[in-house]
């Protein structure tokens, strides 16, 4: 364990650090709780409405439509990619796998892809003329073709998918690391014992991996919520009738649009506990220790 | 021997599939890229990219991008080391508390303090300087940089330290010449994701910069998509101009960069 010892030089050494952090992350947290208990347009003096704002959210047709959005999209950034990662990574760990190093390299490289560029990459997929519809002429399911960004029923789900396809690398590298590390001779004993690979994944896999799931979640979990590059380079404005809101747009779209700072800043505070709780509900579950 | 051939196969299929569905995207991008900017014409077309240089003004772009990510790695990694350093291996009053305190700053979402800085530097008169992209970018990084360092700090040998004191060395010492030399693994996988992070970063940027020449490479990638004259063969080769730099440096530290992220997650 560490050489702990008393230094006050400690306070030095993290005194520029602290600094920083403190003028450009903790004092604005602090200030965006302030903000949001105004009703200001940013440019004239706020009123103070004490909690108003986030009353007001609660009836807010914008923000919970985008919340339901969220809600979607938790199914393809998190459920989705971690589920597949479950899989995948079961299915490979029964072989050893050569060219491994290769196979993780492309797998993990959605997550490096900036995203303003991931999401003109798959604007192109997704448009009219593009390779998904493309693919759907050729298997013959010519009555799926639509332009999947532009149409409301299916823009969130485009957005969704291409959630998927960054996540899906990060469970699946993070689950092979996990089971790399399970011994083989649990493997070997269950198999001696007859049993197949569900009753593997069920008893030796899955609470094996109780701490990677948890790692798994959480990143998913935050990236879902957090969502805006994507949606804001993929279908502007918010998208067809509005089908693609989410809390991260409304707070841009409110604080530098549509004059709603306070109402922006409650939003902020909002998704910033709901992160928190988010963390700590899935540490405190999967039993990971901070 | 614990598959069969017949599963070894499927197995390899399997991945195969989901390799083919992770490279597609970006394969994609790289061969419209080469793609003739007239539907008909043939051949691959290297020129794009220049075209796309000139025309997106993509120059001023990645020089700004390479600034701010410059700047923001440089600081941060040395506050990181500092800091993780003291917290690591130094007691000290309140240096729990302040630990979580800043641990706290790695849960924070950008969107939640990107509207009062906006306003906070507008009335200072400082949107649309250097100052506003490195700042709050520094500051995120730190969050989790200290948190990073001080594993590192406080798993190092005491041996090696008591070693050191022994030799003379006094805590500043025993810090530049004797523990970062041995940390270098942490200090890399530091500085790729703090470069990663920065380089890809979009909306601080979006919000505090309207100056053109202060766009960062995301920001600027946005623009010229949004403009209806791009031709699509263009906007793929400014893509991969963007990407390039973060992607040329995981190609170089997948392994180590792989290891270290998660390795980071699992403990964090």
């Amino acid at each position: 364990m560490a050489v702990a010892e008393p230094r006050r030089v400690g306070y030095l050494y993290i005194l520029p650090a602290l600094l920083v952090y403190g003028l450009f992350l903790l004092f604005p947290l602090l200030h965006s709780g302030w903000i949001s208990l105004f009703s200001w347009d940013g440019l004239t003096v706020g009123t103070f409405v004490g909690l108003d704002n986030y009353a007001a959210l609660a009836a807010d047709v914008g923000f919970l439509a985008a919340f339901g959005h969220v809600a979607v999209l938790l199914v393809f950034f998190a459920v989705l990619p971690v589920s597949i990662g479950l899989v995948l990574a079961t299915a490979l760990s029964r072989t050893r796998i050569r060219g491994m190093a290769f196979f993780r390299t492309a797998l993990f490289l959605p997550q490096v892809v900036a995203m303003v560029v991931v999401a003109i990459a798959w604007q192109r997929i997704f448009a009219p003329d593009g390779a998904l519809n493309d693919l759907l002429r050729l298997v013959g399911l010519d009555g799926l073709v639509t332009a999947w960004l532009g149409e409301s029923g299916t823009a969130l789900i485009a957005v969704g998918l291409v959630g998927t396809w960054v996540q899906t690398g990060l469970a699946v590298v993070l689950f092979l690391g996990g089971i790399g590390k399970i011994s083989g001779e649990l493997f070997d004993a269950v198999r001696l014992d007859g049993g197949g690979v569900v009753r593997e994944f069920r008893t030796v896999v899955l609470p094996a991996l109780r701490a990677e799931i948890g790692v798994a979640l959480t990143l998913t979990v935050i990236a879902a919520l957090r969502t805006f590059d994507l949606v804001y380079v993929m279908t502007p404005q918010g998208g067809p009738g509005g089908s693609t809101t989410v809390p991260s747009y409304e707070i841009y779209h409110r604080a530098f649009h549509s004059g709603q700072v306070g109402s922006a800043a409650a939003i902020g505070i909002t998704l910033t506990a709901l992160a928190f709780l988010i963390t700590f509900g899935i540490t405190k579950v999967t039993g990971r220790d901070r | 021997m614990r598959a069969s051939r017949l599963e070894r196969v499927g197995t390899y299929a399997v991945l195969a599939v989901f390799t083919a569905y992770a490279l597609y995207p970006v394969l994609a991008i790289l061969f419209t890229a080469l793609r003739p900017e007239v539907v008909g014409q043939g051949g691959v077309h290297w020129e794009n990219f220049a075209k796309a240089w000139h025309e997106g003004n993509f120059g001023s772009y990645l020089g700004t991008s390479a600034i701010v990510s410059g700047s923001v790695v440089a600081i941060s990694v040395v506050l990181s080391v500092l800091a993780g350093y003291a917290f690591g291996t130094m007691r000290f009053r309140g240096h729990q508390a302040l630990f979580y305190l800043m641990l706290l700053g790695i849960m924070v979402p950008a969107e939640a303090i990107v509207v009062p800085l906006y306003f906070d530097l507008r009335d200072l008169g400082l949107t649309n300087s250097y100052l506003a992209l490195i700042g709050p970018q520094v500051a995120q990084s730190v969050a989790f940089g200290a948190f990073w360092m001080r594993t590192y700090f406080s798993s190092a040998s005491r041996s090696v330290v008591e070693a050191a004191r022994l030799d003379g060395a006094g805590h500043w010492q025993t810090l530049w010449r004797v523990l970062l030399p041995m940390g270098r693994p942490a200090l890399v996988t530091l500085i790729v994701m703090v470069f990663m992070w920065t380089w890809n970063e979009f909306l601080l940027a979006l919000v505090m910069v309207t100056d053109e020449a202060l766009r960062t490479a995301p920001l600027g990638l946005r623009f010229f998509s949004g403009r209806a004259v791009t031709s699509v063969p263009l906007l793929a080769a400014a893509s991969v101009l963007v990407a390039l730099p973060v992607v040329l440096v995981y190609l170089f530290l997948q392994r180590h960069f792989i290891r270290g992220m998660l390795d980071g997650a699992v403990k964090g």
